[in-house]
């Protein structure tokens, strides 16, 4: 693979981004990461991989995804915004981007069943789907107070033939449907793909599920350039949960004056709140207390419930190239319902923390008036409108 | 530490003169009883003992282990806690840590390191820190004068094997089965293949470990291996209510098969 410089490309050959990432994991799934990493090394640079991937979004998933110029929001805030609008994707999110390719991978490696983790359901519906068209046997854990607020995503999943295992340990969110899926991995590692749902995990998955949701930013350059004169936009800004969205994005922007700015939820603010630690594969922040336990994050959105962060989100805050912020339920909930009324796109509750920031700081120092700004709206708000009607019914 | 440490010194000298060894686990914390069940282990016949400090997210671990750490953990359980516990103990026989990596971190490696080797653990047992990211904590334990024993797996690759064998001290611990840590109706067939693999590799002792709960299951692992790690078996039975002298017949009953058949 060719020499990148970009300040978002390879990491280094122990999977770190500066300090953090690695691959903390037990001797059992060495071997597994060490395959799926040359397995990746070689298909991205396969031009027929590529080809093939490319097709599959477009034709598939519905690429590219357009963007919008939202002149009521932005009179309204006195900011240009523009949404790159990833909810319009087939299944409704970005999770798509990289479960089409690590699909393709795992026919690559000859493997037959996947397993994945969910919280919102979004990742979880992404792989069933991409496990229907493909032809594999899918298996999705899932926290049990997860399959009780994305009732709706949990039906979707059986409808795609994917078998839902929901998991009653710890905090019964994702935290703990990633320790059952290793487990689950662990013992099947020899005939089973683990597709990982974010920019988590040991290596090579931060840099993989990174470079299978560049797409997102590097469209989104190109249109902005397009819409903007040539220019980039002043800011962009993505929720960040492991952190898949934003990374995607991110990458198209990182080589442009743009500042980058991920909005963490308030209650699983790894960045915000956390301090070094490694949980699930990689070195990063996070939500612990002074021993070394794991908290329980704890969000309105199920999708942002985690209480680590993707390495290189740690990497990108540590150097200061990008700023974490947070956004807490009550202002999320107000923001999915003004973008819904000002611009008749009704977000899923994570990508409404980027809203929520994107209100509270429009006219104020952290985003001057006149500025413009890429926001990825990441996914739709169907899956969350049950939730919401209950949490908005007096 | 340069050569044969204490614990391994110890395990080599006991199978030398032709004993299987046996190497019970107990959750610290669990419970307040869980010294005692550690004399108990030691008085039954251990040649060491595995100590598990418990972490919140243990991802080698099945339901059994998981149960029993959650719980210490809702009744306080610390890491600093449970070796300050160890302080006041010597029970004869080597004690060795197993933990995830996690507490070790946070703690910091060095600082880590000398609260074993200050509360008599001579020994660690870190499941997520494969070889690739060994190098920080194995300078923090040689210089801390603790053993680190790493763990192979029926997947490892015969290069790899050689190079975990070279590198691990104490012993080598053989994961018997392409899975988390429970207990399982039959010894799995990797258990024979990962025994006789690592015995080709080196002459430090082979302990096999995972799914193993039973005395004909013990004795039938020992057949290649060195000896065996008992723990899901022995943690289910004190979640079951089982107290110090219960768990000692349990130790002692895989003790006298083991000899019996050796
Ligand atoms: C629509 C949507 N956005 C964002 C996320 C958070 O994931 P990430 O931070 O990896 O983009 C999820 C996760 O479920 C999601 O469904």
């Amino acid at each position: 693979m060719a020499v990148d410089d970009s300040l978002m490309g390879m990491p280094s050959a122990s999977g770190r981004f500066g300090d953090f990432g690695g691959r903390y994991m037990p001797e059992s799934l060495v071997p597994a990461c060490l395959e799926l990493e040359e397995a990746f090394t070689e298909a991205w640079s396969d031009a027929s991989f590529r080809d093939e991937y490319a097709r599959l979004l477009r034709d598939y998933g519905g690429r590219p995804t357009p963007v919008t110029d939202c002149t009521r929001l932005s009179e309204r805030l006195g900011v240009r915004v523009l949404l790159k609008r990833e909810d319009l994707t087939h299944t409704g999110s970005h999770k798509i981007n990289n479960v089409v390719g690590q699909a393709l991978l795992t026919t690559r490696m000859g493997k037959r069943r996947v397993i994945a983790e969910t919280g919102a359901g979004q990742h979880g519906v992404a792989t069933a789907t991409a496990c229907a068209m493909f032809g594999l046997e899918c298996v999705v854990y899932m926290g049990d107070v997860d399959v009780e607020r994305q009732a709706l995503n949990v039906f979707r999943m059986k409808l795609l033939g994917a078998e839902v295992r929901p998991v009653s340990s710890g905090s019964r969110t994702l935290k703990d449907a990633i320790n059952e899926a290793l487990r689950d991995w662990v013992a099947s590692v020899e005939t089973t793909h683990y597709c990982l749902g974010s920019v988590m995990g040991p290596h090579p998955y931060p840099w993989m599920v990174r470079e299978f949701q560049r797409v997102v930013g590097e469209e989104a350059r190109d249109q902005c350039r397009e819409l903007l004169d040539g220019a980039d936009p002043d800011y962009v800004v993505a929720c960040v949960g492991g952190g898949s969205n934003a990374a995607g994005t991110f990458a198209g922007f990182v080589d442009t004056n743009a500042r980058l700015v991920g909005v963490e939820p308030e209650g699983g603010a790894a960045i915000g709140h956390g301090v070094p630690g490694v949980v699930h594969g990689s070195r990063s922040f996070l939500l612990q207390d002074e021993h070394g336990q794991v908290l329980e994050a704890r969000s309105i959105s199920a999708g942002l419930d985690y209480p680590g962060v993707g390495p290189e989100h740690a990497h990108l805050a540590s150097i200061g190239r990008a700023t974490y912020v947070s956004a807490g339920d009550a202002e999320v909930l107000e923001a999915l319902q003004v973008l819904a009324r000002t611009e008749g796109i009704i977000p899923a509750l994570e990508p409404a923390h980027a809203v929520a920031w994107l209100l509270r700081a429009a006219g104020t120092d952290e985003l001057p008036t006149g500025s413009t700004v890429l926001l990825t709206m990441s996914g739709r708000g169907d899956k969350d409108a049950e939730q919401v009607m209950h949490l908005l019914s007096p | 530490m340069s050569g044969v440490g204490p614990l391994e010194a110890h395990l080599r000298e006991r199978r030398d003169a032709g004993r299987k060894l046996l190497i019970p686990y107990v959750t610290g914390g669990l419970g307040d009883q869980w010294l005692d069940v550690l004399w108990a282990m030691a008085d039954a016949g251990a040649d060491a003992i595995e100590v598990g400090i418990p972490f919140s997210d243990p991802v080698m671990d099945g339901p059994t282990i998981q149960e029993a750490s959650q719980k210490a953990l809702d009744l306080g359980a610390t890491p600093i806690g449970i070796l300050d516990a160890l302080r006041d103990v010597d029970v004869s026989v080597p004690l060795v840590a197993m933990t995830y990596y996690n507490l070790v971190f946070r703690t910091g490696h060095r600082r880590f390191a000398r609260l074993l080797a200050d509360n008599h653990v001579c020994g660690a047992i870190i499941p997520d820190v494969p070889l690739e990211e060994l190098d920080d904590w194995a300078r923090a334990a040689e210089d801390g004068g603790v053993e680190t024993v790493l763990l192979a797996a029926p997947v490892t690759p015969d290069d790899r094997l050689a190079e975990l064998c070279r590198r691990t001290q104490g012993f080598v611990y053989g994961v018997s089965v392409m899975g988390i840590t429970g207990e399982r109706q039959a010894l799995a067939e990797s258990a024979a293949v990962m025994a006789k693999r690592l015995k080709a590799q080196t002459d430090k002792p082979v302990i096999l470990g995972f799914g193993i709960s039973t005395p004909e299951q013990a004795v039938e692992a020992t057949r290649d291996a060195d000896g065996v790690v008992v723990a899901s078996a022995l943690m289910r039975r004190m979640l079951d209510g089982a107290g110090p002298e219960d768990i000692g017949e349990a130790v002692a009953a895989l003790r006298s098969a083991l000899d019996t058949a050796g």
